[in-house]
């Protein structure tokens, strides 16, 4: 399996008044073909500045980042985005919502054919009777689902999501957890999902990386080797936990703090 | 629905005649002679007796402004773009912009009419352009510098040019904040107009009209133009009313 997404010694620093302001430090990340990324690490370590940087919206000060083979030098087309807020457009349907990527990457495909990709996402994601209403006539789960559909309508190699799901209720994230499932069943795509949710992480992803505080290094990396789709029971197993506290300890230390269970170990050790 | 609908023409109709009758009353009770205070009842008679020159000077007055206020809309909404996507062009034009909005008018009126003697309709149109075309540009700076980044990132990802960005998701995104500095622009450029007319008349424009009833004390046509005036400004709020529904009907959510 090749890597779509090779990242290669990132550095950047944003300038501020007080000198430049390092974000990323000496990042490494490979996400093969058609695998799904968690990123997770503590608020304000860069996470958004990586989506980014793959998105090619902006350059790293040093390091390389390559998709597909080739060195990002500026945005592409094979990418789609979603973000924490859906950013429907208000004064188009949720349909033409969902074809805009393919008016800018294929203005030539005749508009039957772009309704027809529109309208078969839509059903996939369970909003068939939604095309004509606004956004604003859409509970904030059916947004995200419409924000979704708008994000791999034109078949993006590459899908990077900025905690698409942080704004949402927990039974509502759940949903479309398993749809995320669901879409990847269906629609050839890698996924990098930047999320604060660890059993988000684990429950959709192949591979979870956990970023140090700033400036963000790849400080751990859990492989989650589960075949998708998985059953949301599968947060529950034991194996599942088991990931999950080691997840937890790793944002501890992120952090900066002592990690959770062996910080309950060592302080019963000084009691003893 | 019938009901509402007619409710909704009843009610303002009800109102207006509820306050001319109190306007007629007033007069007559107070016992104020026509020269100081004209009736409603003394306004009519002046309106059909001149009513071919408030056809003409109306049209005149109308026109302009509406000229005055394209101009504006076109001048207002290419410096708010230059603003809304440069910080540094917003820099420097804002104080100027600043500047020339603080200016007062009116004292704007003698310095054009000279700059420009002899051109009516070019200065009529200058000072209702110079006095309406502030807040377009600035809400146009506004809206386009306040567009919340993921909304460019959305087309600028897959690779779009600035002017598609622009055309599809910029430009949509600030005509509620545009026909609101519109519905402002339009009653100031109706105030610019009249304004030269009144203060540098040259037989043109319900000002000029205006003038003439004061030169001559007849309060009852000085009113009756009020009242044109007041009728055209009517019209060309509702005029941009309508555009807006148009053009950014989707920003009203008010439940149907």
């Amino acid at each position: 399996m090749t890597n779509l997404i090779e990242i290669k010694g990132v550095t950047h620093a944003y300038p501020t008044a007080d000198g430049p302001l390092p974000v990323l430090d000496d990042l490494n990340i490979s996400i093969p073909e058609g695998s799904f990324c968690a990123v997770v690490g503590p608020s304000g370590c860069g996470k958004s500045t990586l989506t980014r940087l793959i998105a090619g919206l902006m350059f790293p000060d040093k390091g390389e980042v390559w998709l597909h083979g080739e060195r990002v030098r500026s945005p592409r087309s094979t990418v789609g985005m979603a973000f924490q807020n859906p950013v429907l457009l208000e004064w188009r349907t949720i349909l033409q919502n969902v074809m805009l990527p393919l008016e800018i990457v294929a203005p030539r495909m005749p508009r039957a054919q772009k309704e027809d990709r529109a309208r078969s996402l839509l059903a996939l994601v369970g909003l068939e009777g939604f095309a004509d209403k606004r956004p604003s006539e859409l509970s904030g789960g059916m947004r995200q689902r419409a924000s979704l559909c708008r994000a791999i309508v034109h078949k993006p190699e590459i899908l990077i999501m900025d905690e698409p799901f942080g704004a949402l209720d927990a039974f509502t994230r759940e949903d479309l957890w398993q749809l995320m499932h669901k879409l990847r069943a269906e629609e050839p795509f890698t996924a990098l999902l930047i999320t604060h949710d660890l059993r988000e992480s684990v429950y959709l992803a192949d591979q979870v990386i956990v970023l140090s505080g700033r400036p963000a290094r790849t400080q751990y990396r859990l492989d989650i080797p589960l075949p998708g789709p998985r059953p949301l029971s599968m947060i529950y197993t034991p194996q599942a936990v088991e990931w999950l506290a080691i997840l937890r300890d790793q944002i501890e230390i992120a952090q900066g703090r002592a990690p959770v269970r062996s910080g309950a170990v060592q302080s019963q050790e000084a009691a003893q | 629905m019938k009901m509402q609908n007619a409710r909704k023409v009843m009610v303002p109709l009800a109102a207006i005649a509820i306050f001319l009758l109190a306007w007629e009353w007033l007069v007559w009770f107070m016992g104020w002679p026509r020269y100081k205070m004209a009736a409603p009842s003394d306004i009519w008679p002046a309106f059909w007796r001149f009513r071919h020159m408030f056809l003409e000077y109306g049209w005149q007055t109308l026109w302009r402004t509406v000229a005055g206020l394209g101009l504006a809309v076109v001048v207002g909404t290419a410096f708010g773009m230059l603003m809304g996507f440069s910080r540094t062009l917003r820099d420097a034009f804002y104080p100027l912009l600043v500047g020339f909005n603080a200016v007062p008018k009116a004292t704007v009126v003698p310095v054009i009419a000279l700059m420009f003697v002899g051109q009516h309709d070019f200065n009529t149109i200058l000072i209702a352009f110079m006095i309406s075309f502030f807040p377009i540009s600035v809400s146009v700076a506004i809206g386009l510098s306040t567009l919340e980044p993921e909304y460019r990132d959305i087309l600028r990802s897959l690779g779009a040019s600035k002017f598609t960005i622009f055309w599809k998701i910029a430009l949509p995104k600030t005509l509620p904040e545009f026909f609101g500095a519109l519905k402002v622009a339009a009653t100031l450029a109706f105030i610019g107009t009249n304004l030269m007319e009144i203060v540098e008349p040259h037989g043109r424009g319900l000002g000029h009209l205006f003038d003439s009833g004061k030169i001559s004390a007849d309060y009852p046509l000085m009113f009756a133009v009020l009242i044109a005036l007041a009728f055209l400004g009517i019209l060309l709020y509702y005029a941009v009313v309508v555009l807006e529904r148009i053009f950014a009907g989707w920003a009203d959510r008010s439940p149907a």
